[in-house]
């Protein structure tokens, strides 16, 4: 009996480890999120999105570093997805069962998870280097970089998933390869495409490091790409690291903007993929 | 069609000429989408080779100049000239060692509670906000930890620290010295939070994997559910659990942002983890807008190389294990 007795206890003590490491784990997203919600609201005003960035003592906004950030992640993901989609593509469709796809695929799954700095540095050796300055262009195209393994990784997943016998419906009343991949294959992925995009833009909507030495910074209003850039994790950035209250203010301000898109983007992907799955 | 041929007019029948013109035309749309799919397919392991080519032509000088001491020296001096990656890949390693130690039980009993305890409306909540932390980004980490986090802990954690283990032998010097509040410690913990997702998601999905005539044989013969954890489901899933953590691990020693707020940026190697330190990725964001002078540059590139071999082979040994998993599930 005292076997038994030393065996339930110990399985009290491991359930009871479980559930208070899923609490643990809890506890802190509800900490960060709080933390967040507290000091960034009652920055948040109007002022935030129509003013450009103070210098250090007086009031002001984030409006060109929002704006930079933007303009970024729509060249990023302009120049990322074709890429990453006719990738992806080829991998699922062409060449399923090649050599090739076995290497992307094993490369590919290897840049996803590749620190982004030395991202950062890779676009500053072949484009800051080159042209001389740091730009608005190369920060977009460090960005892009980090879209097109997770579009790739995405697509080819869906177009997988993609039931053979569509395929075979489709060859069989002619139509060549190209056109089934493109009127057929595409549409019956295309919730599951959209997500990767989605969540290749939440990824990149709060990278940091990739624009440290590419995108740069610019304290003030330009939306020419061929000079520094502000963008929105770059300014939190300096500002949070800076010794005035104003500036660190705005830097929890800007970093509850850049959460709540972020969430949003990544809970829209979710609901999309989740409806796919059901239906 | 029919009224067309009441009324006598000819059906237009396509001539095989037509036809063939027809056929060619999609014949060359077919090659041109093909080859522009392969090249994208290639596009990938030229970013690669990009990656790699620029980073070992950018850190070249650094390595002729210093050439493998540069690996072995731990000076980082930008007025005298001389550069070791010594204290970076210390800090590197110890912070994600830390993280790991904290993060691999934890995400593990999370991975258990989820699949066996918890009730099942319960499951997907819990995990989808778990996998959120992973969706936050690493700068919001790093300001949190700054603000937040840190001094939480100069306050109240590092202080008991020091007390309890200041007369433990060993553990004195792992927990010496004046509580900073930012440091290496700090660091670690912090990663511990952002790679936990990674460790609970997979190890969920290759535990949830595991064939039920298993676990229930194990239930069957008088296991307690953690028994049945322990000696059934975790040496069944031991593989993709490893690779799992070696991803997390990937992370980790990549992980810019948030430990460059925190780790204090200081290059030395002090025994003490409440101390602060530097990592490599800190460094690198740290430094590079201020280098000056092209050997200062360099080094800081070469040690972005070395970041990313060693990422590189975490990272390629992690999905070689992933991938042997998958092949046995497949099978």
């Amino acid at each position: 009996m005292a076997l038994y007795d030393t065996r339930r206890r110990r399985n009290h003590l491991a359930m009871t480890l479980a559930i208070a490491a899923t609490v643990f784990g809890l506890a802190w997203l509800v900490l960060i999120l709080g933390e967040l919600l507290w000091q960034g609201f009652s920055g948040l005003s109007l002022a935030v999105f129509t003013q450009m960035t103070p210098p250090p003592g007086s009031a002001g906004g984030l409006l060109n570093p929002i704006v930079g950030s933007l303009v970024m992640t729509v060249i990023a993901v302009a120049i990322g997805t074709p890429l990453g989609m006719l990738a992806g593509t080829y991998m699922a469709e062409y060449g399923r069962y090649d050599k090739l796809t076995m290497v992307v695929r094993f490369i590919n799954d290897i840049l996803l998870s590749a620190p982004s700095i030395v991202i950062g540095l890779f676009i500053y050796e072949v484009m800051v280097a080159q042209m001389g300055h740091f730009s608005g262009w190369a920060g977009a195209v460090s960005l892009a970089v980090i879209v097109v393994p997770v579009v790739v990784r995405t697509t080819e997943d869906m177009l997988i998933l993609v039931p053979d016998t569509l395929r075979e419906a489709a060859a069989s009343i002619g139509l060549p390869r190209s056109l089934m991949i493109r009127k057929v294959a595409y549409r019956a992925a295309r919730a599951g495409m959209v997500t990767g995009v989605l969540l290749a833009v939440a990824r990149i909507s709060g990278e940091t490091a990739p624009l440290l030495f590419t995108a740069l910074n610019n304290q003030f209003w330009s939306l020419d790409l061929n000079a520094p850039v502000a963008s929105l994790p770059v300014v939190i950035f300096q500002f949070a690291l800076s010794p005035y209250h104003d500036w660190q203010k705005l830097a929890w301000t800007g970093a509850l903007i850049i959460t709540l898109a972020v969430l949003a983007l990544s809970i829209i992907a979710r609901t999309l993929s989740a409806t796919r799955k059901s239906s | 069609m029919v009224d067309l041929a009441l009324k006598g007019e000819a059906v237009p029948v396509s001539k095989p000429a037509d036809r063939a013109d027809v056929l060619k035309r999609l014949r060359l749309n077919d090659l041109v989408f093909r080859v522009l799919t392969r090249s994208a397919a290639v596009a990938v392991l030229i970013i690669l080779g990009g990656i790699i080519i620029s980073l070992v032509h950018g850190a070249w000088p650094a390595l002729a100049k210093f050439g493998l001491g540069f690996l072995v020296s731990d000076s980082w001096n930008p007025v005298t000239n001389k550069f070791g990656a010594v204290a970076p890949i210390y800090g590197t390693l110890v912070t994600s060692a830390v993280a790991m130690v904290i993060a691999v039980p934890i995400g593990l009993f999370i991975a258990v509670f989820l699949t066996e305890i918890c009730p099942m409306w319960l499951r997907r909540p819990i995990g989808i906000a778990i996998e959120l932390l992973a969706g936050i980004p690493s700068i919001i980490y790093g300001i949190w930890g700054l603000f937040v986090f840190a001094p939480f802990l100069q306050q109240y954690v590092q202080p008991f620290l020091i007390d309890v283990f200041g007369n433990v032998p060993i553990l004195s010097d792992l927990f010496a010295g004046p509580p900073y509040g930012i440091g290496i410690l700090t660091a670690g913990l912090i990663l511990a939070i952002m790679v936990l997702p990674f460790i609970t998601s997979i190890s969920r999905d290759v535990f949830a994997a595991v064939p039920p005539v298993l676990k229930e044989a194990a239930y069957g013969l008088g296991c307690t559910t953690w028994e049945v954890s322990r000696y059934v489901v975790l040496p069944f899933t031991r593989v993709g659990v490893i690779g799992g953590v070696m991803l997390a691990l990937g992370r980790a020693l990549g992980e810019t942002m948030a430990v460059t707020f925190v780790i204090g940026n200081a290059h030395r190697i002090s025994a003490s983890i409440l101390a602060p330190g530097t990592t490599i990725s800190a460094t690198i964001a740290n430094e590079f807008t201020e280098a000056v002078g092209d050997l200062y540059t360099s080094s800081l590139i070469a040690l972005g190389l070395i970041l990313f071999v060693i990422t590189f082979i975490v990272l390629a040994a992690a999905r070689l294990m992933l991938m042997r998993l998958n092949a046995r599930v497949g099978r």
